[in-house]
Protein backbone atom coordinates (compact mmCIF):
# COMPACT_ATOMS: atom_id res chain seq x y z
CA UNK A 1 0.00 0.00 0.00
CA UNK A 2 1.38 3.44 -0.86
CA UNK A 3 1.90 6.04 1.82
CA UNK A 4 -0.89 8.07 0.26
CA UNK A 5 -3.45 5.29 0.35
CA UNK A 6 -2.38 4.27 3.87
CA UNK A 7 -2.95 7.84 5.08
CA UNK A 8 -6.33 8.17 3.37
CA UNK A 9 -7.40 4.81 4.81
CA UNK A 10 -6.26 5.87 8.29
CA UNK A 11 -8.19 9.15 8.03
CA UNK A 12 -11.34 7.27 7.01
CA UNK A 13 -10.93 4.69 9.80
CA UNK A 14 -10.18 7.20 12.55
CA UNK A 15 -13.00 9.54 11.54
CA UNK A 16 -15.43 6.60 11.61
CA UNK A 17 -14.14 5.53 15.04
CA UNK A 18 -14.59 9.07 16.34
CA UNK A 19 -18.04 9.32 14.74
CA UNK A 20 -16.98 12.28 12.61
CA UNK A 21 -18.47 12.87 9.17
CA UNK A 22 -15.61 13.27 6.76
CA UNK A 23 -15.77 15.53 3.70
CA UNK A 24 -14.66 13.85 0.44
CA UNK A 25 -10.87 13.63 0.80
CA UNK A 26 -9.09 15.60 -1.92
CA UNK A 27 -5.61 17.13 -1.88
CA UNK A 28 -7.06 20.62 -1.79
CA UNK A 29 -9.36 19.98 1.19
CA UNK A 30 -8.35 21.99 4.24
CA UNK A 31 -7.83 19.82 7.32
CA UNK A 32 -9.80 22.36 9.34
CA UNK A 33 -12.77 21.84 7.02
CA UNK A 34 -12.46 18.07 6.67
CA UNK A 35 -14.65 17.17 9.64
CA UNK A 36 -11.65 15.93 11.63
CA UNK A 37 -10.99 17.67 14.94
CA UNK A 38 -7.59 17.98 16.60
CA UNK A 39 -8.05 14.72 18.52
CA UNK A 40 -8.72 12.90 15.21
CA UNK A 41 -5.55 14.35 13.72
CA UNK A 42 -3.54 13.44 16.83
CA UNK A 43 -4.84 9.85 16.62
CA UNK A 44 -4.03 9.65 12.91
CA UNK A 45 -0.48 10.92 13.50
CA UNK A 46 0.01 8.36 16.31
CA UNK A 47 -1.38 5.50 14.19
CA UNK A 48 0.82 6.39 11.22
CA UNK A 49 3.83 6.45 13.52
CA UNK A 50 2.88 2.98 14.85
CA UNK A 51 1.85 1.42 11.55
CA UNK A 52 4.25 2.99 9.04
CA UNK A 53 7.06 4.00 11.41
CA UNK A 54 6.88 7.54 10.02
CA UNK A 55 7.05 10.69 12.14
CA UNK A 56 7.56 13.72 9.89
CA UNK A 57 6.87 16.17 12.72
CA UNK A 58 10.15 15.40 14.46
CA UNK A 59 11.99 17.67 12.05
CA UNK A 60 9.69 20.58 12.85
CA UNK A 61 8.14 21.17 9.41
CA UNK A 62 5.52 23.85 8.70
CA UNK A 63 2.10 22.68 9.91
CA UNK A 64 0.08 21.12 7.08
CA UNK A 65 -3.02 23.05 6.04
CA UNK A 66 -4.57 20.72 3.44
CA UNK A 67 -4.92 16.96 3.11
CA UNK A 68 -2.38 17.20 0.25
CA UNK A 69 0.13 19.02 2.52
CA UNK A 70 -0.34 16.32 5.13
CA UNK A 71 0.31 13.50 2.64
CA UNK A 72 3.35 15.30 1.20
CA UNK A 73 4.85 15.61 4.70
CA UNK A 74 4.75 11.82 5.02
CA UNK A 75 5.86 11.12 1.45
CA UNK A 76 8.92 13.29 2.07
CA UNK A 77 10.10 11.10 4.95
CA UNK A 78 9.00 7.72 3.55
CA UNK B 1 -27.60 57.36 52.88
CA UNK B 2 -24.08 56.58 51.76
CA UNK B 3 -23.98 54.24 48.76
CA UNK B 4 -21.60 51.33 48.98
CA UNK B 5 -19.33 50.98 45.96
CA UNK B 6 -20.67 48.43 43.52
CA UNK B 7 -18.05 45.70 43.21
CA UNK B 8 -20.27 43.30 41.29
CA UNK B 9 -19.47 42.10 37.78
CA UNK B 10 -22.09 44.41 36.31
CA UNK B 11 -21.04 47.31 38.55
CA UNK B 12 -17.43 47.01 37.46
CA UNK B 13 -18.41 46.50 33.81
CA UNK B 14 -20.52 49.66 33.97
CA UNK B 15 -17.75 51.56 35.76
CA UNK B 16 -15.39 50.74 32.88
CA UNK B 17 -17.75 52.67 30.63
CA UNK B 18 -20.69 51.64 28.51
CA UNK B 19 -19.61 52.86 25.12
CA UNK B 20 -22.20 52.14 22.46
CA UNK B 21 -19.78 49.83 20.70
CA UNK B 22 -19.24 47.42 23.60
CA UNK B 23 -20.56 43.90 23.06
CA UNK B 24 -20.20 40.21 23.82
CA UNK B 25 -21.03 38.03 20.81
CA UNK B 26 -21.01 34.44 19.64
CA UNK B 27 -21.88 33.03 16.21
CA UNK B 28 -25.61 33.04 16.98
CA UNK B 29 -26.16 36.22 18.93
CA UNK B 30 -24.87 39.48 20.32
CA UNK B 31 -25.28 41.08 23.74
CA UNK B 32 -25.02 44.86 23.45
CA UNK B 33 -23.89 46.02 26.91
CA UNK B 34 -25.67 49.37 26.64
CA UNK B 35 -28.83 47.49 25.73
CA UNK B 36 -28.38 45.12 28.66
CA UNK B 37 -28.15 48.14 31.00
CA UNK B 38 -31.64 49.15 29.91
CA UNK B 39 -33.03 45.65 30.30
CA UNK B 40 -33.58 45.89 34.04
CA UNK B 41 -36.98 44.44 34.80
CA UNK B 42 -38.67 43.14 37.90
CA UNK B 43 -36.24 42.02 40.58
CA UNK B 44 -35.46 38.35 40.39
CA UNK B 45 -36.32 35.91 43.12
CA UNK B 46 -32.77 34.60 42.91
CA UNK B 47 -31.37 36.99 45.52
CA UNK B 48 -29.36 35.13 48.13
CA UNK B 49 -29.77 31.81 46.34
CA UNK B 50 -27.27 29.28 45.06
CA UNK B 51 -27.80 29.30 41.29
CA UNK B 52 -26.59 26.91 38.63
CA UNK B 53 -26.17 28.40 35.16
CA UNK B 54 -26.93 25.89 32.39
CA UNK B 55 -26.71 26.60 28.66
CA UNK B 56 -25.01 25.00 25.70
CA UNK B 57 -23.92 28.35 24.25
CA UNK B 58 -21.63 30.66 26.18
CA UNK B 59 -23.47 33.92 25.54
CA UNK B 60 -26.54 33.10 27.69
CA UNK B 61 -24.17 32.12 30.51
CA UNK B 62 -22.40 35.49 30.26
CA UNK B 63 -25.75 37.29 30.47
CA UNK B 64 -26.68 35.25 33.55
CA UNK B 65 -23.37 36.11 35.23
CA UNK B 66 -23.85 39.81 34.55
CA UNK B 67 -27.32 39.63 36.09
CA UNK B 68 -26.54 37.45 39.10
CA UNK B 69 -23.11 38.41 40.48
CA UNK B 70 -23.69 40.52 43.58
CA UNK B 71 -27.26 39.21 43.79
CA UNK B 72 -27.03 35.44 44.16
CA UNK B 73 -25.22 33.86 47.10
CA UNK B 74 -23.45 31.53 44.73
CA UNK B 75 -23.18 30.99 40.99
CA UNK B 76 -22.20 27.60 39.64
CA UNK B 77 -20.80 27.85 36.13
CA UNK B 78 -21.75 24.62 34.49
CA UNK B 79 -19.62 23.67 31.47
CA UNK B 80 -21.65 22.17 28.62
CA UNK B 81 -19.90 18.81 28.83
CA UNK B 82 -20.90 18.00 32.42
CA UNK B 83 -22.43 14.54 32.24
CA UNK B 84 -26.19 14.53 32.86
CA UNK B 85 -25.60 11.72 35.38
CA UNK B 86 -23.43 14.04 37.47
CA UNK B 87 -25.82 17.01 37.50
CA UNK B 88 -27.82 15.93 40.52
CA UNK B 89 -24.75 15.22 42.68
CA UNK B 90 -23.13 18.51 41.66
CA UNK B 91 -26.32 20.41 42.50
CA UNK B 92 -26.46 18.74 45.91
CA UNK B 93 -22.81 19.52 46.63
CA UNK B 94 -23.30 23.18 45.70
CA UNK B 95 -26.66 23.38 47.52
CA UNK B 96 -28.23 24.67 44.33
CA UNK B 97 -31.60 26.36 44.93
CA UNK B 98 -32.39 27.19 41.32
CA UNK B 99 -31.19 26.59 37.79
CA UNK B 100 -31.08 29.50 35.37
CA UNK B 101 -30.55 29.10 31.65
CA UNK B 102 -31.88 29.13 28.12
CA UNK B 103 -33.49 25.71 28.28
CA UNK B 104 -30.35 23.88 27.12
CA UNK B 105 -27.17 22.55 28.74
CA UNK B 106 -26.47 19.73 31.18
CA UNK B 107 -29.29 20.64 33.59
CA UNK B 108 -31.81 20.52 30.73
CA UNK B 109 -30.46 17.13 29.67
CA UNK B 110 -30.84 15.95 33.27
CA UNK B 111 -34.47 17.07 33.23
CA UNK B 112 -34.07 19.87 35.82
CA UNK B 113 -36.61 22.73 35.85
CA UNK B 114 -35.08 26.00 34.77
CA UNK B 115 -35.81 29.71 35.16
CA UNK B 116 -35.18 32.23 32.37
CA UNK B 117 -32.12 34.48 32.45
CA UNK B 118 -32.86 38.03 33.69
CA UNK B 119 -32.83 40.50 30.78
CA UNK B 120 -30.86 43.16 32.61
CA UNK B 121 -28.93 44.09 35.73
CA UNK B 122 -30.62 43.48 39.07
CA UNK B 123 -30.82 46.15 41.78
CA UNK B 124 -28.94 45.91 45.08
CA UNK B 125 -25.81 44.09 43.96
CA UNK B 126 -24.31 43.89 47.44
CA UNK B 127 -23.73 40.16 47.98
CA UNK B 128 -20.21 38.79 47.86
CA UNK B 129 -21.23 36.06 45.42
CA UNK B 130 -19.20 32.86 45.44
CA UNK B 131 -18.21 31.63 41.98
CA UNK B 132 -17.94 27.85 41.69
CA UNK B 133 -15.72 26.54 38.91
CA UNK B 134 -15.07 22.99 37.83
CA UNK B 135 -11.52 21.72 37.90
CA UNK B 136 -10.47 20.45 34.53
CA UNK B 137 -9.03 17.11 35.39
CA UNK B 138 -10.27 14.92 38.17
CA UNK B 139 -11.25 11.30 38.24
CA UNK B 140 -14.96 10.70 38.32
CA UNK B 141 -17.20 13.56 39.31
CA UNK B 142 -15.45 16.92 38.88
CA UNK B 143 -14.42 18.93 41.93
CA UNK B 144 -15.70 22.45 42.44
CA UNK B 145 -13.28 25.23 43.34
CA UNK B 146 -14.63 28.24 45.20
CA UNK B 147 -13.57 31.62 43.81
CA UNK B 148 -14.88 35.16 44.08
CA UNK B 149 -14.90 37.92 41.52
CA UNK B 150 -12.01 39.44 43.51
CA UNK B 151 -9.82 36.32 43.27
CA UNK B 152 -10.73 35.77 39.63
CA UNK B 153 -10.05 39.37 38.68
CA UNK B 154 -6.82 39.43 40.70
CA UNK B 155 -4.58 38.74 37.70
CA UNK B 156 -6.00 41.68 35.78
CA UNK B 157 -3.82 44.71 35.79
CA UNK B 158 -5.47 47.88 36.93
CA UNK B 159 -5.37 50.55 34.31
CA UNK B 160 -7.47 52.93 32.31
CA UNK B 161 -10.39 51.33 30.49
CA UNK B 162 -9.58 50.67 26.86
CA UNK B 163 -12.87 50.47 25.02
CA UNK B 164 -11.28 49.76 21.66
CA UNK B 165 -9.91 46.36 22.69
CA UNK B 166 -11.74 43.36 21.31
CA UNK B 167 -10.83 40.13 23.07
CA UNK B 168 -11.42 36.64 21.83
CA UNK B 169 -10.60 33.15 22.93
CA UNK B 170 -11.00 29.56 21.85
CA UNK B 171 -11.61 28.65 25.50
CA UNK B 172 -15.04 28.29 27.02
CA UNK B 173 -15.62 31.18 29.44
CA UNK B 174 -17.16 28.78 31.94
CA UNK B 175 -13.73 27.40 32.73
CA UNK B 176 -10.92 29.25 34.45
CA UNK B 177 -8.89 30.10 31.35
CA UNK B 178 -11.85 31.45 29.40
CA UNK B 179 -13.29 33.27 32.38
CA UNK B 180 -10.08 35.27 32.65
CA UNK B 181 -10.68 36.59 29.14
CA UNK B 182 -14.31 37.42 29.86
CA UNK B 183 -13.25 39.43 32.91
CA UNK B 184 -10.47 41.21 31.04
CA UNK B 185 -12.98 42.27 28.40
CA UNK B 186 -15.79 43.29 30.77
CA UNK B 187 -13.77 44.95 33.53
CA UNK B 188 -11.25 46.48 31.15
CA UNK B 189 -13.86 48.30 29.09
CA UNK B 190 -13.53 46.16 25.97
CA UNK B 191 -15.64 43.69 24.03
CA UNK B 192 -15.49 39.93 23.54
CA UNK B 193 -15.97 37.50 20.67
CA UNK B 194 -16.89 34.03 21.96
CA UNK B 195 -16.15 30.77 20.22
CA UNK B 196 -19.00 28.47 19.37
CA UNK B 197 -19.20 24.72 19.60
CA UNK B 198 -19.20 23.07 16.18
CA UNK B 199 -17.88 26.13 14.37
CA UNK B 200 -14.95 25.44 12.05
CA UNK B 201 -11.66 27.20 12.85
CA UNK B 202 -11.69 29.13 9.57
CA UNK B 203 -15.22 30.39 10.20
CA UNK B 204 -14.36 31.43 13.74
CA UNK B 205 -11.24 33.30 12.64
CA UNK B 206 -13.20 35.03 9.91
CA UNK B 207 -15.84 36.12 12.44
CA UNK B 208 -13.14 37.27 14.87
CA UNK B 209 -11.39 39.21 12.14
CA UNK B 210 -14.63 40.89 11.06
CA UNK B 211 -15.26 41.93 14.67
CA UNK B 212 -11.81 43.54 14.82
CA UNK B 213 -10.30 41.22 17.42
CA UNK B 214 -7.15 42.70 18.94
CA UNK B 215 -6.33 40.13 21.64
CA UNK B 216 -6.59 36.42 20.91
CA UNK B 217 -5.96 33.69 23.47
CA UNK B 218 -5.88 29.90 23.51
CA UNK B 219 -3.92 26.77 24.31
CA UNK B 220 -0.88 25.77 22.24
CA UNK B 221 -3.17 23.12 20.66
CA UNK B 222 -5.68 25.80 19.65
CA UNK B 223 -2.86 27.77 18.08
CA UNK B 224 -1.58 24.72 16.20
CA UNK B 225 -5.09 24.39 14.74
CA UNK B 226 -5.05 28.08 13.78
CA UNK B 227 -1.81 27.56 11.86
CA UNK B 228 -3.19 24.39 10.27
CA UNK B 229 -6.41 26.13 9.27
CA UNK B 230 -4.71 28.24 6.61
CA UNK B 231 -6.91 31.07 7.88
CA UNK B 232 -4.52 32.74 10.33
CA UNK B 233 -4.47 35.75 8.00
CA UNK B 234 -8.14 36.38 8.79
CA UNK B 235 -7.12 37.99 12.08
CA UNK B 236 -4.65 40.78 12.80
CA UNK B 237 -4.21 40.64 16.58
CA UNK B 238 -1.91 42.92 18.53
CA UNK B 239 -1.56 40.35 21.27
CA UNK B 240 -1.37 36.56 21.19
CA UNK B 241 -1.39 34.51 24.36
CA UNK B 242 -1.00 30.80 25.14
CA UNK B 243 -1.86 28.99 28.35
CA UNK B 244 -3.47 25.80 29.62
CA UNK B 245 -0.73 23.56 28.26
CA UNK B 246 3.03 23.74 28.03
CA UNK B 247 4.03 26.12 25.24
CA UNK B 248 6.98 24.49 23.50
CA UNK B 249 9.57 26.38 21.49
CA UNK B 250 8.17 25.04 18.20
CA UNK B 251 4.76 26.64 18.59
CA UNK B 252 6.25 29.87 19.99
CA UNK B 253 8.56 30.17 16.97
CA UNK B 254 5.80 29.36 14.50
CA UNK B 255 3.49 31.98 16.01
CA UNK B 256 6.27 34.57 15.96
CA UNK B 257 6.69 33.84 12.24
CA UNK B 258 2.93 33.92 11.53
CA UNK B 259 2.32 37.11 13.54
CA UNK B 260 5.44 39.26 13.24
CA UNK B 261 5.48 42.45 15.34
CA UNK B 262 2.89 40.92 17.68
CA UNK B 263 3.42 40.39 21.42
CA UNK B 264 3.39 36.62 21.98
CA UNK B 265 2.98 35.76 25.63
CA UNK B 266 2.64 32.41 27.35
CA UNK B 267 1.28 32.09 30.84
CA UNK B 268 0.97 29.53 33.58
CA UNK B 269 -2.43 29.18 35.23
CA UNK B 270 -4.64 26.56 36.81
CA UNK B 271 -8.16 26.58 38.19
CA UNK B 272 -6.85 26.06 41.71
CA UNK B 273 -3.76 28.28 41.68
CA UNK B 274 -5.04 31.01 39.40
CA UNK B 275 -2.74 32.83 37.01
CA UNK B 276 0.84 32.29 38.17
CA UNK B 277 3.06 34.20 35.80
CA UNK B 278 3.54 35.37 32.25
CA UNK B 279 6.55 34.89 30.00
CA UNK B 280 7.07 37.53 27.33
CA UNK B 281 10.50 36.79 25.86
CA UNK B 282 9.30 34.25 23.31
CA UNK B 283 11.20 31.40 24.95
CA UNK B 284 9.74 28.18 26.39
CA UNK B 285 9.74 27.68 30.17
CA UNK B 286 10.37 30.57 32.54
CA UNK B 287 13.42 32.38 33.93
CA UNK B 288 15.00 30.94 37.08
CA UNK B 289 14.91 34.49 38.45
CA UNK B 290 11.11 34.25 38.81
CA UNK B 291 11.50 31.82 41.72
CA UNK B 292 11.42 33.58 45.05
CA UNK B 293 11.55 36.97 43.32
CA UNK B 294 10.00 39.96 45.02
CA UNK B 295 7.42 42.01 43.19
CA UNK B 296 5.89 39.07 41.31
CA UNK B 297 2.11 38.93 41.44
CA UNK B 298 2.32 35.29 42.54
CA UNK B 299 5.11 33.83 44.67
CA UNK B 300 6.80 30.82 43.14
CA UNK B 301 8.42 27.91 44.96
CA UNK B 302 9.90 24.73 43.57
CA UNK B 303 9.39 21.88 46.06
CA UNK B 304 10.64 18.37 45.17
CA UNK B 305 10.87 19.49 41.56
CA UNK B 306 7.29 20.65 41.29
CA UNK B 307 5.93 24.14 40.93
CA UNK B 308 4.03 25.76 43.81
CA UNK B 309 2.25 29.12 43.68
CA UNK B 310 0.86 31.47 46.31
CA UNK B 311 -1.16 34.60 45.57
CA UNK B 312 -4.44 36.32 46.16
CA UNK B 313 -5.64 34.72 42.95
CA UNK B 314 -5.83 31.18 44.24
CA UNK B 315 -9.21 29.60 44.82
CA UNK B 316 -10.26 29.65 48.47
CA UNK B 317 -11.09 25.95 48.82
CA UNK B 318 -12.63 22.89 47.23
CA UNK B 319 -16.34 22.62 47.85
CA UNK B 320 -17.37 19.74 50.10
CA UNK B 321 -14.99 17.23 51.62
CA UNK B 322 -12.80 16.97 48.55
CA UNK B 323 -9.25 17.52 49.82
CA UNK B 324 -7.21 20.61 50.59
CA UNK B 325 -6.22 23.11 47.99
CA UNK B 326 -3.13 24.74 49.48
CA UNK B 327 -0.26 23.67 51.77
CA UNK B 328 0.29 25.03 55.31
CA UNK B 329 2.05 28.11 53.89
CA UNK B 330 -0.79 28.84 51.47
CA UNK B 331 1.05 27.53 48.39
CA UNK B 332 -0.91 25.49 45.85
CA UNK B 333 1.03 22.53 44.48
CA UNK B 334 0.40 22.63 40.73
CA UNK B 335 1.73 19.09 40.19
CA UNK B 336 3.78 20.39 37.26
CA UNK B 337 7.34 19.13 37.32
CA UNK B 338 10.04 21.57 36.22
CA UNK B 339 13.69 20.99 35.38
CA UNK B 340 16.37 23.59 35.47
CA UNK B 341 18.32 24.03 32.23
CA UNK B 342 20.81 26.91 32.55
CA UNK B 343 18.95 30.03 33.61
CA UNK B 344 15.59 28.60 32.67
CA UNK B 345 13.03 26.25 34.22
CA UNK B 346 11.42 24.01 31.59
CA UNK B 347 8.22 22.02 32.14
CA UNK B 348 8.91 18.29 32.29
CA UNK B 349 5.46 16.75 32.67
CA UNK B 350 3.11 16.09 35.54
CA UNK B 351 4.13 14.50 38.81
CA UNK B 352 1.06 12.29 38.98
CA UNK B 353 1.36 11.28 35.34
CA UNK B 354 -1.64 13.41 34.36
CA UNK B 355 -1.93 13.61 30.59
CA UNK B 356 -2.81 17.00 29.11
CA UNK B 357 -4.61 16.37 25.81
CA UNK B 358 -4.96 19.77 24.17
CA UNK B 359 -5.71 21.41 27.52
CA UNK B 360 -8.00 18.64 28.80
CA UNK B 361 -6.45 16.76 31.68
CA UNK B 362 -6.68 12.99 31.96
CA UNK B 363 -5.89 11.12 35.18
CA UNK B 364 -4.27 7.80 34.28
CA UNK B 365 -5.98 5.99 37.17
CA UNK B 366 -9.40 6.65 35.66
CA UNK B 367 -8.46 5.01 32.35
CA UNK B 368 -6.57 2.19 34.07
CA UNK B 369 -9.65 1.39 36.17
CA UNK B 370 -11.76 1.01 33.03
CA UNK B 371 -9.16 -1.22 31.35
CA UNK B 372 -8.85 -3.37 34.48
CA UNK B 373 -12.51 -4.37 34.06
CA UNK B 374 -11.52 -6.55 31.11
CA UNK B 375 -11.09 -10.15 32.32
CA UNK B 376 -7.92 -10.70 30.23
CA UNK B 377 -6.08 -7.74 31.80
CA UNK B 378 -3.83 -8.38 34.78
CA UNK B 379 -2.58 -4.81 35.11
CA UNK B 380 -2.68 -1.71 32.92
CA UNK B 381 -0.57 1.43 32.86
CA UNK B 382 -1.65 4.66 31.20
CA UNK B 383 0.77 7.42 30.31
CA UNK B 384 1.31 10.44 28.07
CA UNK B 385 2.58 10.06 24.55
CA UNK B 386 3.73 13.26 22.90
CA UNK B 387 1.70 14.56 19.96
CA UNK B 388 2.55 17.34 17.52
CA UNK B 389 -1.17 18.16 17.34
CA UNK B 390 -2.51 18.09 20.91
CA UNK B 391 0.73 18.22 22.88
CA UNK B 392 0.02 14.78 24.31
CA UNK B 393 -2.35 11.87 23.82
CA UNK B 394 -3.20 8.93 26.04
CA UNK B 395 -1.23 5.70 25.58
CA UNK B 396 -1.50 2.45 27.49
CA UNK B 397 0.28 -0.81 28.07
CA UNK B 398 -1.16 -3.97 29.56
CA UNK B 399 0.03 -7.20 31.09
CA UNK B 400 -2.32 -9.99 30.04
CA UNK B 401 -3.37 -12.96 32.14
CA UNK B 402 -1.71 -16.22 31.09
CA UNK B 403 -4.99 -17.71 29.87
CA UNK B 404 -5.95 -14.61 27.85
CA UNK B 405 -7.00 -14.87 24.21
CA UNK B 406 -4.90 -13.30 21.42
CA UNK B 407 -3.79 -9.75 22.16
CA UNK B 408 -5.25 -8.27 18.96
CA UNK B 409 -8.72 -9.39 20.07
CA UNK B 410 -8.24 -8.10 23.60
CA UNK B 411 -6.91 -4.76 22.32
CA UNK B 412 -10.01 -4.20 20.17
CA UNK B 413 -12.26 -5.14 23.08
CA UNK B 414 -10.34 -2.80 25.40
CA UNK B 415 -10.75 0.08 22.97
CA UNK B 416 -14.47 -0.64 22.69
CA UNK B 417 -14.69 -0.75 26.49
CA UNK B 418 -12.87 2.58 26.86
CA UNK B 419 -14.93 4.23 24.13
CA UNK B 420 -18.16 3.22 25.84
CA UNK B 421 -17.03 4.37 29.30
CA UNK B 422 -14.87 7.44 28.66
CA UNK B 423 -14.99 10.68 26.66
CA UNK B 424 -12.99 10.48 23.40
CA UNK B 425 -9.87 12.32 24.66
CA UNK B 426 -9.42 9.77 27.47
CA UNK B 427 -9.46 6.71 25.20
CA UNK B 428 -5.93 5.41 24.57
CA UNK B 429 -4.58 6.16 21.12
CA UNK B 430 -2.44 3.05 21.37
CA UNK B 431 -2.32 -0.04 23.58
CA UNK B 432 0.75 -2.26 23.74
CA UNK B 433 1.20 -5.63 25.37
CA UNK B 434 4.13 -5.85 27.80
CA UNK B 435 5.49 -8.61 30.02
CA UNK B 436 5.54 -6.61 33.22
CA UNK B 437 4.63 -3.24 34.71
CA UNK B 438 6.57 -1.93 37.69
CA UNK B 439 4.52 -1.65 40.88
CA UNK B 440 5.70 0.62 43.69
CA UNK B 441 5.87 -0.60 47.31
CA UNK B 442 2.59 1.29 47.85
CA UNK B 443 0.94 -1.17 45.45
CA UNK B 444 0.42 1.51 42.83
CA UNK B 445 1.64 1.47 39.27
CA UNK B 446 4.86 3.51 39.20
CA UNK B 447 4.61 6.70 37.21
CA UNK B 448 7.70 7.99 35.57
CA UNK B 449 7.35 11.66 34.71
CA UNK B 450 4.98 11.98 31.79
Amino acid sequence: MSVRSAILQQMTDTAAQQKKTLAPLTDGLKLAESGMDSLCLALIVAALDDNLGLDPFGSNPPFPVTVGDFITLYENVA
Amino acid sequence: MKMLPDHSLWGRTEAAGLARSRFVADAAGRLDLQGFAKGAGAATTLRGQSVMISADRQLPAVQALLALDGVARRVLLCPPDLRPDDVEAVMAEANVDAVVGDGTGPAARAGMPMQPIPAGPQPGRTNATEWLLFTSGTTGRPKLVVHSLASLAGPLQEGPAATDLVWSTFYDVRRYGGLQILLRALLGGGSLVLSQSGEKMGEFLHRAGQAGVTHLLGTPSHWRLVLMSGAADQVTPQYVRLSGEVADQVILDKLAAAFPQVAIVHAFASTEAGVGFEVKDGLAGFPVSYVGAAGMAAEIRIVDGSLRLRSSRTGSRYLGDRGTLADADGFVDTGDVVERVGDRYLFAGRREGIVNVGGQKVHPEEVEAVMARHPAVQVARVFARSSPVTGAIVAAEVVMRSDAPAFATVRDELLDLCRSALPPHKVPASIRQVDSIAIAPSGKVTRPRA
